[in-house]
């Protein structure tokens, strides 16, 4: 009885660490504006982003030169990505609370990865400005 | 017995831990941090201690055993350590470290005392059964005391990007091992609670790994955006 009553405790609190800690390394780029170049490269509709767009963003930002910086954190939201994923077919259609917050989540980090493809058009831009030189 | 993939994640263990030391270096945070390097070097030792009992011994033999337990012991207390690091940083500005050294020794003493109380019953190898339920005990009040201390900072809008990932991480690594050895003890069987420890025994260098390397000290972030939800854009 007491072992399956911290069971339960841990597997909860263990949810809510993981979320926050996954919050807290993608963040950054949560909390910042997209370019209206951004959104007109990224194709995304009437500026509503789902997370169904988040792969096609992910192949869009491999398209563009890194810079080095962002590497590890494409890989974080790749990874919360997958086991959002995991969750919605695991436990999406039992709950639909559930399923509402999931797809809240995969939105958030559709938007993370425009803002990182953002972030790339725009170190590649200044590579291309930086390549070119002085103007004559 | 152990497979090829125990060894291969023992050697990935180790490799994190060695990893998560130089970060710390790298980022210069030995001083502020000093319980971290102390635990990591603690965990460093058990892990090689043990990879040279287990090819002296084997994995079924007493030695084994008893060197795997008693280490998880002072491990589990390394930590509760580094746990007691990060609640004096969150309450620094209050200086109240004094009385929260005091109240985590009261804690340490008081979960000893009920550890003991759960094994003074069987008589054989009383020792050990209270080695094990102490570790066991003090994972789940690691949770507690983690979650307090994240409900803390969230009240006090602590805004260090640092040490809230510093305790998150915590915080996850607690959680798991709690409900692992809570698993354990309801299936003792099942193989599952090991990958779980060996797992977990990865993810808190590679995150503290991460965190030292990739988020400076002076780094800010507002605890709401770290607990809410999306906004829907």
């Amino acid at each position: 009885m007491i072992a399956a009553l911290i069971i339960c405790i841990s597997v909860l609190t263990l949810l809510q660490f993981f979320v926050s800690y996954c919050h807290s390394v993608i963040a950054e780029s949560r909390g910042c504006e997209l370019s209206a170049q951004a959104w007109e490269v990224s194709g995304i509709a009437d500026r509503m982003v789902r997370g169904d767009e988040f792969k096609r963003l992910l192949q869009l930002t491999a398209l563009c030169p890194e810079s080095g910086a962002d590497r590890t954190r494409v890989r974080a939201v790749t990874v919360y990505f997958s086991l959002l994923e995991l969750a919605r077919m695991l436990v999406g259609w039992i709950i639909p609370a559930m399923k509402r917050w999931i797809e809240s989540e995969r939105g958030g980090c559709t938007y993370a990865a425009a803002v990182m493809l953002d972030r790339r058009i725009a170190y590649s831009r200044s590579l291309m400005a930086h390549q070119a030189g002085p103007p004559l | 017995m152990l497979g090829p993939i125990d060894y291969e994640l023992w050697l990935l263990t180790i490799l994190m831990e060695v990893a998560g030391l130089v970060c710390l270096f790298k980022a210069k945070a030995f001083t502020r941090h000093f319980t971290i390097p102390l635990y990591i070097c603690s965990c460093l030792a058990v892990d090689i201690g043990r990879y040279i009992i287990l090819s002296a011994s084997g994995y079924d033999s007493g030695a084994y055993f008893y060197f795997y337990y008693y280490s998880e012991f002072l491990i589990t207390i390394a930590l509760y350590f580094v746990l007691m690091g990060m609640y004096s940083h969150a309450f620094s500005d209050m200086g109240v470290s004094k009385y929260l050294r005091g109240g985590a020794m009261l804690l340490l003493g008081g979960t000893a005392c009920v550890s003991y109380r759960m094994v003074a019953a069987s008589a054989d190898r009383l020792i050990t059964h209270f080695v094990i339920e102490l570790s066991s005990n003090l994972y789940f009040v690691g949770v507690v005391l983690t979650y307090i201390l994240w409900g803390a900072m969230m009240k006090l809008r602590s805004n260090r990007t640092r040490e809230m990932q510093l305790v998150l991480s915590l915080g996850v690594y607690f959680s798991a091992l709690a409900a692992s050895y809570a698993l354990e003890s309801m299936y003792p069987g099942s193989m599952l609670w090991r990958y779980v420890s060996h797992l977990m025994t990865i993810w808190l260098p590679l995150s503290w790994a991460y965190t030292f390397l990739k988020v400076p000290e002076e780094a800010r972030l507002a605890t709401s955006s770290v607990v809410a939800p999306n906004p829907s854009r």
